[in-house]
C-alpha cells in the first residue's frame, strides 16, 4: 500500500514531509507515546487527524496538534502467505462462476482492515470449501461493480459473455451479483437468452463473506446444489429463504423482487411460493412449470434504455409526462394504484403519448395481484387512451423486458406483441 | 509438602473490570435491555471458522473449526430488533453511553482520542449473532488512587456485551439474545505486583468510582471481573475469567498465584531432569485393541461407546505427572482439564497407576509395546476417532511446555475460589473496523462537559448521605451501592418517615425476601413509593410493609392495594381488635397472675402472630399493657 488513501491537506501533507506511508510501522510521541501502524483514512474525514493501528489491534485517530514528534520503526516480520493446494476434483460436474461484483465473495486482511473481493478459485474454495466437494469450479471475473453502480450495459456484457458459453459442458452457471438490482439483472437475462440450455444462477449475500456470520457460503452451496440437481433450465436468483442458515430459496429470475433491505431473507417469489428450495442436500421444486415457454434457445442481446418507469401518485405533475416526451423516450411504463389506475388529471397526456407512438404499459405499485383494468371506469378510460395492461408483471420486471423490447422491435405494435407474450414466465398463467 | 508463601513468588495481576452501563437502551440501538424468559422468535445459524492469517498449527483452533456447532437464538421482541438479529447493520453509537464513558475517562485521568474507531472482533462461539464483538478503545493511560498509591490505568473501552448462553449440548449451542448490544465499559489496569487483598480493594475502588457516576446497572452480573496474573520465571501470563464477587477474587489470585508457582517447581524438576521430546509419529501406540480385556469400568464404557485408546511414551518422564509441589497442583490434574475442552473426560498417568480398575497386568501389556525403561512415563487417554488426534497433539504441546513454562491460557474461576483450564490462549486479536459506523469525532466540547461531570468520589458521597440522613456507615454504603438510592432520596424528601428504617427496608428487607427466592422485579419504584406514602399518612403499619412487598413479590399482587387486601392487612377494626385481645386475655388469666406485667411477652407473640401487619405493633402493645394492668388491678 503505498497511496495516500484517505488523507488530504494537512495530514497528507504531515505523512509526506515525514516520508511515511500507510501501512508503515511508526512511533508517535504525543501526550504519551504510541506505537503501531498507519492506516489509510475515511473518505470524508478531516485532514487534522492520522489514523493509528496499534499493536493491540484497536485503530484510533490521533490530532496533529497533538503529535511532537513521529518516528519510522522497523517494519515487522513478513507476514507468511500459506498458499493452499486446490485439488480439482476431475471426476465432479462443472460449474462456471462469473463474478460481477456485490459482497458475495470477500476476504478481510486483519493488519490493515481492507476488506477485498475474492477473485480466483483458489480463494473461493479456500473461503467456501464445500463447493469443491460437490462440484468442480471455474471462477472467472466479468468486472466488479456493486450493483447500484449496475447499467444495462452491464447486462449485455454478461449475457454476450453467457452466450458464449452456451454450447459448453458446464452444468450450471453462477453469478456473483451484488443484491440491490440483482433482479433486474436476472430479467434482462431472461428474456436476451431466452431458452439458455444452462440452468442459470445469480447469487448474493446481505451480509458481506469476510464476516463469520456472512450468508454468502450457504447461498453459494446451495446454488451449486441446485443448479446440478435441478434438472431444467431457467434464470434463478438464489438466496436464503428466510433468517435461518437453513433453506436456500431459488426464485423464478422474473418473479422475484429484494423485498427488505437488509434481511438475509430479502428476496421473495411475488404472490407464489419459491420455484425450488434446498434444504441441506435435498431439493425440492414447487413449480413444475418450465421456466422458458420456447424451447429453443435465441439469444437477442439488444435494448434501448429510453424506458420510463412512472409510479402514480396523488399530486404526480402530469408535465412530467410532457417532459418525458421531450427526452424522446420511447415506452413509459405505469405503477399504477390499484388494479392499474392512475388519476384522470393525467389522461391529456396519456392520451398525448399515445397518439405519438409511445408503448404505454401498465403494473400495479402494489406489486402483487394483476391488473384488470376493465372492471372500473378509470381503468376503462386508460384502456381507451391506449394504455395496455401487463397482467401481474413486476413494475421492475415490465421495465427491464420494454427496455429489451425496444432493443428487438421495429414499431409500437411489435414492441406491443413482445410485451404481451410470455416468454420467461414474467407472467403467471 | 512445603507450605505456599505468596509473598515469595513475584505476582503480578493486571485487573480488567467489564461493567454494564444503566442506559436503559443498547449500544447500537433503542432496545432496553429486558431481560426475561419469555421468547417468541427463534432462529438457527452456523458461524463459519474464519481462516487464521497466519496459518500457524493451532489444535485447539483447527479443533473448534471441526465441532461446526449449530446455533439457535431465541428473542423476545420486548428486549431486541433485527440489529440483534443480524438482520439489520448496527444504528448510530448511543449518545448517552458514550457521553458516560467520556466522564468515566476523565474521572481516571485517562487520555480520550479526538478519533475513535469501533471495531471488529471476530467471535465465533455464538455468543454475537455477527460473528464479531463491535468495540472501541475510547482512552489510554490515566490511574486510580488507592491507598494512597496510584495504579496506572492500561486501556478503557466501550462495547457490546454478548448474548447469554442458555444450553451447550452436542451440536448444539443455544443463546438468548436480551443482553446482547447493552453498552458495556472495559477498564484494564496495569498489572500491579502485591498481595491478594491489595488486588481485592483496587477491584474494590474501582467498582465503587463506577458506581458513583450513578449511571452503571448492579446486581449479579452487571460487573465482571477477569485477572491476568503471572508470577516471577513463569514466562507466561493467565487470563482468569468470570470472577464476580470480591471475595471470591481474592481467593481467585491467590489460588492461581499457588498453582503457577507450583508449575514453575514443576519446570525446575524438568529441566534437571532427562526429558528431551516427544515425537508425534515414534511415541504414540494404538491400545484399544490390546485393552480389550481391561477391567477398568472406565475403560469399558470407553470401548462400549467405540472410542479409541492411545497411549503417548514420554520418555524419561518418571514422577513428573503425580510431583506435587503443593497440595492439589499436578501436571496429570493440568491434562486432566486440559482435555475437558475437548469433551474428554480425563487422562490415565504411569504415576497414578494401577488404579481405577487398570491393573498390572494392563500395565504390563503397555510397557511392552512402548518398551519403556524404567526412568519413562505414559499417559493414556480415550476418546472418539473426530477428538483424539486433536487432544493428543494438545497433551504433547502442553508436556512439552510443562519444562519450559506456564501455559498462557485462559481459566475460568469457580465458586470456591480456584481456577480450572477454559481453553488455549486465542489467536492474535483479530480486528478489523466496522465499516458500518463512522468514525466518532470527539469534539472539544464533548471533553470539557466530560471533566465538568465528574461525579464526587464514592467516599465523599457515603459522607454527604450519612451527613443528609444521619444513617450509619453500614447502612449509607449500603443504600449508595444499591440500585434503590434515587428512589431512597426521593422517598424520605417527600414523606415524613425515618431515614434509616426506609433504607433498611430497602436494603435489607427486599434483599431477605429475594433470596428466599422471591422476584424484586415484580414490585416497581412506584409501588414502593405508594408503600411508604400510605405509611406516612399513618394509613399502614410498619410491620405490614414487609408483608405487602412479600406478596407483590411472590406474584400475589401487583399494586400496594391488591397486596393489602389479598394479605389482609388492616381488616381489623378497633372494636374487633378490642374482643380479639379480651379473648386472648381471658384465656391467659392464669399467666398474667402469674408472671403479671411479664405476661406481655409471650402475649404479644400470640397477638402479633395474628395481627402482624393488621395492627400497629405499637398499638398493640399499649392495649394489651393496659388490660393486662387491668386484670392485675382488678384481681
Amino acid at each position: 500500500m503505498s497511496d495516500y488513501r484517505g488523507y488530504s491537506g494537512k495530514s497528507l501533507e504531515y505523512l509526506k514531509n515525514n516520508n511515511i506511508n500507510i501501512g508503515e510501522s511508526v512511533k508517535i510521541f504525543a501526550d504519551i507515546t504510541y506505537s503501531g501502524i498507519i492506516m489509510p483514512r475515511y473518505e470524508h474525514s478531516d485532514d487534522k487527524h492520522l489514523v493509528l493501528k496499534l499493536k493491540s489491534g484497536y485503530n484510533i485517530g490521533l490530532g496533529l496538534e497533538k503529535i511532537k514528534k513521529i518516528e519510522k520503526e522497523n517494519s515487522d516480520k513478513k507476514k507468511i502467505e500459506h498458499k493452499v493446494e486446490y485439488k480439482k476434483k476431475i471426476s465432479l460436474p462443472k460449474i462456471l462462476l462469473l463474478s460481477t461484483g456485490g459482497t458475495i465473495a470477500s476476504k478481510v486482511d486483519y493488519r490493515t482492515g481492507a476488506v477485498t473481493p475474492i477473485l480466483t478459485a483458489e480463494e473461493l474454495n479456500s473461503s467456501v470449501p464445500e463447493l469443491a466437494e460437490i462440484a468442480n469450479i471455474d471462477a472467472e471475473v466479468l468486472f466488479s461493480e456493486y450493483s447500484e453502480n449496475i447499467m444495462p450495459e452491464h447486462w449485455l456484457k454478461i449475457a454476450n459473455k453467457l452466450n458464449e458459453y452456451c454450447k459448453s459442458n458446464y452444468s450450471g452457471i453462477i453469478i456473483a451479483h451484488g443484491t440491490d438490482t440483482m433482479h433486474y439483472t436476472s430479467s434482462f437475462l431472461s428474456f436476451a437468452l431466452s431458452g439458455y440450455p444452462i440452468p442459470i444462477a445469480l447469487v448474493g449475500s446481505q451480509r458481506s463473506s469476510d464476516r463469520a456470520s456472512s450468508d454468502a457460503a450457504l447461498n453459494l452451496i446451495g446454488a451449486t446444489r441446485f443448479l446440478l440437481g435441478c434438472k431444467t433450465n431457467g434464470v434463478y436468483v438464489v438466496m436464503h429463504q428466510d433468517k435461518n442458515d437453513e433453506t436456500v430459496a431459488c426464485h423464478f429470475g422474473t418473479r422475484v423482487r429484494k423485498n427488505h433491505t437488509s434481511k438475509r431473507g430479502a428476496f421473495q417469489t411475488i404472490g407464489d411460493v419459491p420455484a425450488f428450495i434446498v434444504i441441506n442436500d435435498e431439493i425440492k421444486r414447487n413449480n413444475l412449470k418450465n421456466f422458458f415457454k420456447k424451447k429453443e434457445y435465441e439469444a437477442k442481446i439488444n435494448l434501448k434504455t429510453n424506458v420510463a418507469l412512472v409510479k402514480y401518485h396523488p399530486g404526480y405533475d402530469p408535465n412530467l409526462l410532457e417532459k418525458i416526451l421531450e427526452m424522446n423516450y420511447q415506452a413509459i411504463i405505469f405503477e399504477g394504484t390499484g388494479l392499474g389506475h392512475i388519476g384522470k388529471a393525467m389522461y391529456e397526456k396519456v392520451k398525448k403519448a399515445g397518439k405519438r407512438g409511445i408503448f404505454l404499459g401498465m403494473t400495479s405499485q402494489c406489486v402483487e395481484g394483476r391488473v384488470r383494468m376493465t372492471v372500473y371506469e378509470s381503468g376503462r378510460d386508460l384502456l381507451n387512451l391506449g394504455i395496455t395492461p401487463l397482467e401481474d408483471m413486476i413494475p421492475e420486471v415490465a421495465l427491464v423486458k420494454a427496455m429489451w423490447a425496444l432493443g428487438n422491435s421495429n414499431s409500437v405494435d411489435e414492441v406491443k406483441k413482445i410485451m404481451l407474450e410470455n416468454i420467461a414466465s414474467e407472467i403467471s398463467n | 509438602m512445603p507450605e505456599f508463601s505468596i509473598k515469595d513468588v513475584g505476582l503480578k495481576v493486571g485487573l480488567e473490570i467489564h461493567q454494564q452501563l444503566d442506559t436503559n437502551k443498547k449500544l447500537f440501538c433503542n432496545c432496553p435491555p429486558i431481560e426475561s424468559d419469555e421468547y417468541t422468535i427463534k432462529f438457527q445459524r452456523k458461524l463459519r471458522a474464519v481462516k487464521s492469517e497466519l496459518g500457524e498449527y493451532d489444535p485447539a483452533a483447527l479443533f473448534e473449526k471441526s465441532k461446526s456447532k449449530i446455533i439457535i437464538y431465541y428473542a423476545n421482541p420486548q428486549s431486541s430488533c433485527l440489529v440483534e438479529q443480524d438482520e439489520e447493520p448496527p444504528h448510530n453509537l448511543d449518545e448517552d453511553a458514550k457521553k458516560l464513558v467520556l466522564v468515566i475517562a476523565s474521572s481516571l485521568r485517562s487520555n480520550i482520542f479526538s478519533e475513535i474507531y469501533p471495531m471488529r472482533k471476530t467471535v465465533i462461539d455464538g455468543s454475537n449473532t455477527t460473528g464479531f464483538q463491535r468495540t472501541m478503545l475510547v482512552s489510554q493511560g490515566g490511574f486510580i488512587e488507592v491507598d494512597n498509591e496510584k495504579i496506572g490505568v492500561q486501556s478503557i473501552c466501550l462495547e457490546e456485551d454478548a448474548a447469554k448462553l442458555l444450553r451447550d449440548k452436542g451440536s448444539i449451542r443455544e443463546y438468548s439474545l436480551d443482553r446482547l448490544g447493552v453498552p458495556l465499559v472495559e477498564i484494564a489496569l496495569e498489572p500491579v505486583e502485591g498481595e491478594p487483598k491489595k488486588i481485592k480493594n483496587i477491584a474494590l475502588s474501582l467498582g465503587r468510582l463506577l458506581r458513583s457516576t450513578k449511571k452503571v446497572t448492579r446486581g449479579i452480573g452487571s460487573i465482571r471481573q477477569d485477572v491476568n496474573v503471572s508470577v516471577n520465571n513463569g514466562g507466561g501470563v493467565v487470563e482468569v475469567k468470570g470472577v464476580q464477587q470480591l471475595d471470591q477474587l481474592e481467593k481467585v489470585v491467590e489460588f492461581e498465584a499457588k498453582r503457577q508457582h507450583g508449575l514453575v517447581k514443576i519446570i525446575e524438576k524438568i529441566k534437571n531432569s532427562n526429558f528431551k521430546d516427544i515425537s508425534k509419529e515414534n511415541d504414540v501406540f494404538e491400545i484399544t485393541d490390546e485393552w480389550k480385556q481391561c477391567k477398568s469400568k472406565i475403560v469399558q464404557k470407553a470401548l462400549n461407546d467405540n472410542f479409541r485408546i492411545k497411549v503417548i511414551h514420554v520418555k524419561n518422564f518418571a514422577g513428573m505427572f503425580g510431583y506435587s509441589p503443593y497440595n492439589g497442583i499436578r501436571l496429570g490434574k493440568e491434562i486432566g482439564q486440559l482435555v475437558k475442552f475437548f469433551g474428554i473426560g480425563g487422562v490415565f498417568h504411569s504415576d497414578e497407576l494401577p488404579n481405577y480398575g487398570i491393573e498390572e497386568e494392563d500395565i504390563s501389556i503397555v510397557k511392552n509395546l512402548l518398551k519403556t525403561k524404567e526412568n519413562d512415563a505414559f499417559l493414556i487417554i480415550a476418546a472418539p476417532t473426530d477428538k483424539i488426534d486433536f487432544a493428543i497433539d494438545s497433551v504433547i504441546n502442553r508436556i512439552r511446555d510443562a519444562g519450559r513454562i506456564v501455559p498462557s491460557e485462559t481459566r475460568l474461576a469457580t465458586q470456591t475460589g480456584e481456577t480450572v483450564f477454559l481453553r488455549p490462549r486465542p489467536g492474535a486479536s483479530r480486528m478489523y473496523p466496522e465499516t458500518d459506523i463512522p468514525p466518532i469525532i470527539i469534539t472539544q466540547k464533548e471533553l470539557d462537559y466530560a471533566k465538568n461531570n465528574i461525579p464526587k468520589s464514592w467516599d465523599e458521597s457515603i459522607t454527604e448521605l450519612r451527613n443528609k440522613y444521619n444513617l450509619n456507615q453500614q447502612l449509607a454504603e449500603q443504600i449508595f451501592d444499591s440500585k434503590y438510592i434515587e428512589l431512597f432520596e426521593k422517598i424520605v424528601q417527600r414523606i415524613k418517615v425515618n431515614p434509616t428504617f426506609v433504607a433498611s427496608i430497602l436494603c435489607s428487607t427486599i434483599i431477605n425476601l429475594e433470596r428466599n427466592g422471591l422476584n424484586a422485579q415484580l414490585l416497581s419504584n412506584n409501588e414502593i413509593l405508594k408503600s411508604f406514602e400510605l405509611l406516612g399518612n399513618g394509613k399502614i403499619a410498619k410491620e405490614s410493609i414487609e408483608m405487602i412487598y412479600e406478596n407483590i413479590m411472590a406474584g400475589k399482587s401487583r399494586t400496594i392495594e391488591e397486596a393489602i387486601k389479598n394479605a389482609s392487612i388492616n381488616t381489623v377494626k378497633q372494636d374487633e381488635l378490642d374482643q380479639m385481645l379480651e379473648k386472648i386475655i381471658e384465656n391467659n388469666k392464669n399467666m398474667i397472675k402469674n408472671q403479671k406485667e411479664r405476661a406481655m411477652g409471650p402475649l404479644m407473640g400470640i397477638v402479633m402472630k395474628e395481627l402482624r401487619g393488621k395492627v400497629s405493633g405499637e398499638v398493640i402493645n399499649k392495649l394489651l399493657l393496659l388490660k393486662i394492668r387491668n386484670v392485675l388491678e382488678n384481681n
